[in-house]
């Protein structure tokens, strides 16, 4: 039995210990925003926050999660974080910059993105063009790129206006 | 385990078929938080509103349906997987029947002979009057190649008449019952966004309140469409009606399919192309939580569990023992040396063009320009592995899946359970990346071959990332050769060009297709998309190019743009050369030699202006030009590269210039050249599946390296409207950037790179 906090509320799942923390989001909680892309940690696909940091879901055992707090995708607007624009579903500033820059295509890499971008302005508010390179290293088989640095950029300025 | 094949000291475990690990449901993994969940509310969104909300939802046509709560579900029959189609095709049926696209509601369509694809067979489409063929052509179409496929970039060209047609006959039967109820003339009415109105007199009724009775109005045969001006979203860049969903991990891919009691399969194919399962040790995993049985499946084993973790890991470590077959001793190496072999023997030629008398003049000439070009296998690598989700029962058969061939899943669902197609159900979900990949149906024979035998229960089977990369149908390799006479002025007087690659379609129709079309179309669809895309544009008096058919028993498929990935770069980078060779600008050459062909001229003249082409450029830096047709859009693109002291190769910028004709959705158009610029410049600078021993040498990313946000170049897009056609635009950017890439590195160092990838040959970095 491993308990955790997900998006603000206490959870506990009976998996094996080494279950890819991955696979208990989507299979045994059903929160499926959060993806499967490599199983290696190399596309970055399932990254959420984990007490506020970034990590990479697919090769996280479950048993490191006892006692931390989890947001996934789902819970990014409502956590009350230092960029959500409010309570409840309220979107967070980089999800709201994200369909300002129409980011998104097939989609399927997104929620990994912008949980990638949303823990690099936590950590640095107003990142620069090599920042963002050294930080956003998720894989975007779109090729979203170009406007995934656009929103990020508008995300930190939405962020310092409020 | 390594080498060919794998075989087992005892083999009496050893089985076929079918084998039981455990006789109980198993227990585990049970989900006790306290968290309410319900992983299926996205699913909603999957279901005909039809079914969900009779007497509520009244369809007025095959795409549009009529909600009494004044919104309107519009029927999408094309798979979303990026491009936009969700977007773009509701734009085109909302503007003629008048609605306000905050009020559409968007849901794929089932299948059906009313979604056939008219365009992937008939692709010139005028803009005045759409038309996809002629009635003969379409009744041809109808009836033997009836496809509801996305691919060849036909979305909008397709739709750019059925989903306006849609939305017009529509509008007329609302504008009819409206005149009945109100008691007036038709002529006396028009529409305001969701509304009939009498403007004389100031009467409206809204769609929702009339749908019922439009319902019972004669839908008309051929609608008169709106005047151009009256539209208010096409031509105009309209944010996506996805993107909200794909910014909060509610859109509902075919991987997050969840269904109730849903059991989970994971695959182990046969590693080696054409190898052959002998059977699997089942007792060496029996004991491990929560495993179910062991089904074979085509192309190998699937593992099925009560979660995908667990059946992964039974998956993984179950003993299997498979014959490799007459590809054990295949490689990258041995595929090139045949392709030499057949060139140079010129067996199983076809000739795709061919005028004056090329080899007289070459017998002739003393200056000859040759060069050998060759390009590597692809991946697709979408970023959602393989999957599928299937349901069987003793009279139904469900399947959940993003596919880009609704209709060829429904095949396969009739041929394993041998149901009736009237109790066969295909729910098409989005699809995390397509790009060809998703026109095969292995993943979904598969999870059906799964379902059928644990019957009453769904089963979602997903592959890793390492059988996704392994499994792949892949973009063939290649390998061109290029001789050439330059006239007195350094223009070419004769070009010959030779290429060996597979037969692709003729691949895709045998796994696909039926005995008809199968023998109607494998080779003759290969030689007519082989041919456009390796078609020699510019001016030569004395011209040959033969296409050389090499066969191998690797899986090929279609890749994002087919063939143009490889006729664009060969034709591109050769045309460069001759320039150079010529000491001629390459603007001014291709301008020379493009006199009687104004679009594509227009193309060039507008990306060498945008890109500043004559401007200098600092040292270490280069700048390449290519210009490239296909799909029925023109191309072309300047790239400008810095070359490191140490060869690190590094984009810069890409000035792109496009002429697609018709614009639907500016945004649209300028993502999917971001996006299909981004895909070639992965494949140009890193992408290459070797072989060694039958089987594919990269498993997942880190060898299968793609470009990353910190290596993507500024990308300007300016689009053009030329000629009265329409063309595609989810494939177009890919072909031209590779041999701009490999014409601005000859800039920037006065090397010709005349191999793919680029990164990491000698003298160039990463």
């Amino acid at each position: 039995m491993i308990s955790f906090i997900l998006n603000g509320a206490a959870v506990t799942v009976d998996v094996e210990d080494d279950t890819p923390l991955l696979w208990v989001l989507r299979d045994t909680i059903g929160l499926t925003g959060t993806k499967f892309g490599c199983g290696i940690g190399a596309c970055g696909a399932c990254t959420v926050h984990m007490d506020g940091r970034p990590v990479r879901t697919c090769v996280l055992p479950v048993e490191v999660a006892e006692g931390r707090s989890i947001t996934t995708i789902e819970g990014l607007g409502s956590t009350g974080s230092a960029g959500s624009t409010g309570s409840g579903d309220a979107r967070h500033a980089v999800q709201q910059a994200w369909i300002d820059a129409q980011v998104p295509q097939c989609g399927y890499c997104q929620s990994g993105m912008i949980m990638a971008a949303a823990a690099l302005l936590d950590a640095n508010p107003d990142p620069s063009d090599a920042d963002i390179d050294a930080a956003i290293t998720n894989i975007c088989r779109c090729g979203t790129y170009q406007r995934v640095r656009t929103a990020i950029h508008a995300a930190a300025r939405a962020r310092r206006v409020e | 385990m390594s080498g060919p094949g794998q075989k087992f000291p005892d083999r009496s475990g050893l089985t076929r078929r079918g084998f039981l690990l455990s006789g109980a449901a198993a227990g585990g993994g049970l989900f006790l938080g306290g968290l309410v969940t319900d992983g299926r509310k996205g699913l909603a969104g999957l279901r005909t509103a039809r079914a969900a909300e009779a007497g509520t939802s009244i369809p007025l046509d095959a795409r549009i349906t009529v909600n009494t709560d004044e919104t309107v579900t519009i029927f999408v029959p094309r798979a979303e997987m990026g491009q936009g189609v969700y977007t773009s095709l509701p734009m085109l049926a909302a503007d003629e029947l008048d609605v306000d696209l905050a009020n559409v509601r968007v849901e794929a369509a089932p299948v059906g002979k009313v979604y056939v694809n008219y365009a992937l067979f008939l692709p010139e489409v005028s803009k005045a009057d759409g038309a996809t063929g002629d009635r003969a052509e379409r009744w041809l179409v109808r009836s033997f190649l009836g496809w509801q496929m996305t691919g060849g970039s036909t979305s909008v060209r397709d739709a750019w008449r059925t989903m306006r047609v849609a939305g017009a006959a529509a509008r007329h039967m609302l504008i009819g019952a409206a005149a009945a109820e109100m008691d007036l003339p038709v002529s006396e009415l028009t529409t305001e966004l969701g509304f009939v109105v009498h403007r004389a007199s100031g009467r409206r009724m809204s769609y929702g309140s009339l749908a019922a009775a439009a319902a019972e109005q004669e839908p008309p045969g051929n609608p008169r469409l709106r005047d151009a001006s009256e539209y208010r979203y096409i031509g105009r860049p309209i944010p996506r009606l996805d993107a909200p969903s794909k910014t909060d991990g509610s859109a509902i891919f075919g991987i997050d399919v969840r269904l109730p009691g849903m059991a989970y399969a994971a695959v182990r194919h046969v590693p080696v192309f054409g190898g052959r399962l002998v059977g699997f040790d089942g007792a060496a995993i029996r004991g491990m939580p929560g495993l179910d049985r062991v089904v074979e499946v085509p192309g190998g084993i699937a593992v099925v569990a009560d979660s995908y973790w667990r059946a992964r890991r039974g998956a993984d470590a179950l003993p299997i023992e498979f014959d490799p077959g007459p590809a054990r001793d295949l490689s990258s190496e041995t595929i090139l040396a045949q392709f030499r072999t057949d060139l140079d023997s010129g067996r199983r030629e076809v000739s795709l063009q061919d005028r004056g008398q090329p080899r007289d003049v070459f017998d002739a000439a003393p200056i000859v320009v040759d060069a050998e070009y060759q390009v590597p296998y692809l991946a697709h690598a979408t970023m959602e592995p393989m999957n599928c989700t299937a349901l069987v029962t003793d009279g139904s058969c469900e399947v959940w899946i993003g596919t880009q061939a609704p209709d060829f899943v429904e095949d396969a669902a009739a041929r394993i359970t041998g149901l009736p197609r009237e109790r066969i159900k295909v729910h098409v979900t989005f699809l995390g990346g397509g790009f060809g990949r998703r026109l095969e149906t292995d993943v979904a024979a598969q999870a059906l071959t799964v379902a059928n035998q644990m019957k009453g229960r769904p089963v979602k089977l997903v592959w890793s990332r390492e059988e996704d990369m392994q499994h792949d149908m892949y973009r063939p390799a290649a390998l061109s050769r290029f001789r050439a006479v330059l006239d007195g002025n350094g223009l070419p007087l004769a070009v010959h060009h030779r290429f060996a690659t597979q037969e692709m379609f003729k691949q895709y129709a045998e796994r696909n297709l039926g005995f008809f079309a199968r023998t109607a179309v494998g080779s003759v669809a290969d030689q007519r998309e082989i041919g456009a895309a390796t078609r020699w544009p510019y001016k030569t008096p004395h011209l040959r190019v033969d296409w050389v058919k090499s066969e191998a028993v690797v899986p090929v498929g279609n890749w994002r743009s087919v063939s143009h990935s490889f006729g664009a770069f060969f034709n591109e980078v050769f045309i460069d050369e001759l320039a150079a060779a010529a000491r001629k600008d390459p603007v001014e050459y291709r301008r020379a030699l493009l006199q009687a062909q104004p679009r594509r001229r227009a193309v060039l003249d507008e990306v060498a202006r945008r890109a500043d082409w004559r401007k200098p450029l600092p040292p270490e830096w280069g700048r390449g030009i290519a210009l490239h047709e296909s799909f029925g859009s023109i191309v072309a693109q300047v790239a400008e590269v810095r070359v490191g002291p140490d060869g690190a190769i590094r984009v810069e910028r890409v000035v792109c210039a496009v002429d697609c004709g018709e614009v639907i959705n500016p945004d649209t158009i300028e993502a999917q050249i971001q996006s299909a610029i981004v895909f070639g410049l992965s494949a140009a600078l890193h992408g290459e599946i070797t072989l060694r021993d039958g089987r594919v040498t990269q498993r997942n990313f880190p060898d299968y390296e793609v470009l990353r946000l910190a290596s993507m170049p500024r990308i300007e897009t300016v689009i053009l409207r030329g000629g009265d056609t329409i063309g595609g635009i989810g494939e177009v950017g890919t072909p031209p950037i590779a041999p701009a890439l490999v014409n601005a590195i000859f800039d920037a160092t006065g090397r010709r790179l005349r191999t793919l990838p680029l990164a990491g040959q000698e003298g160039f970095g990463a």
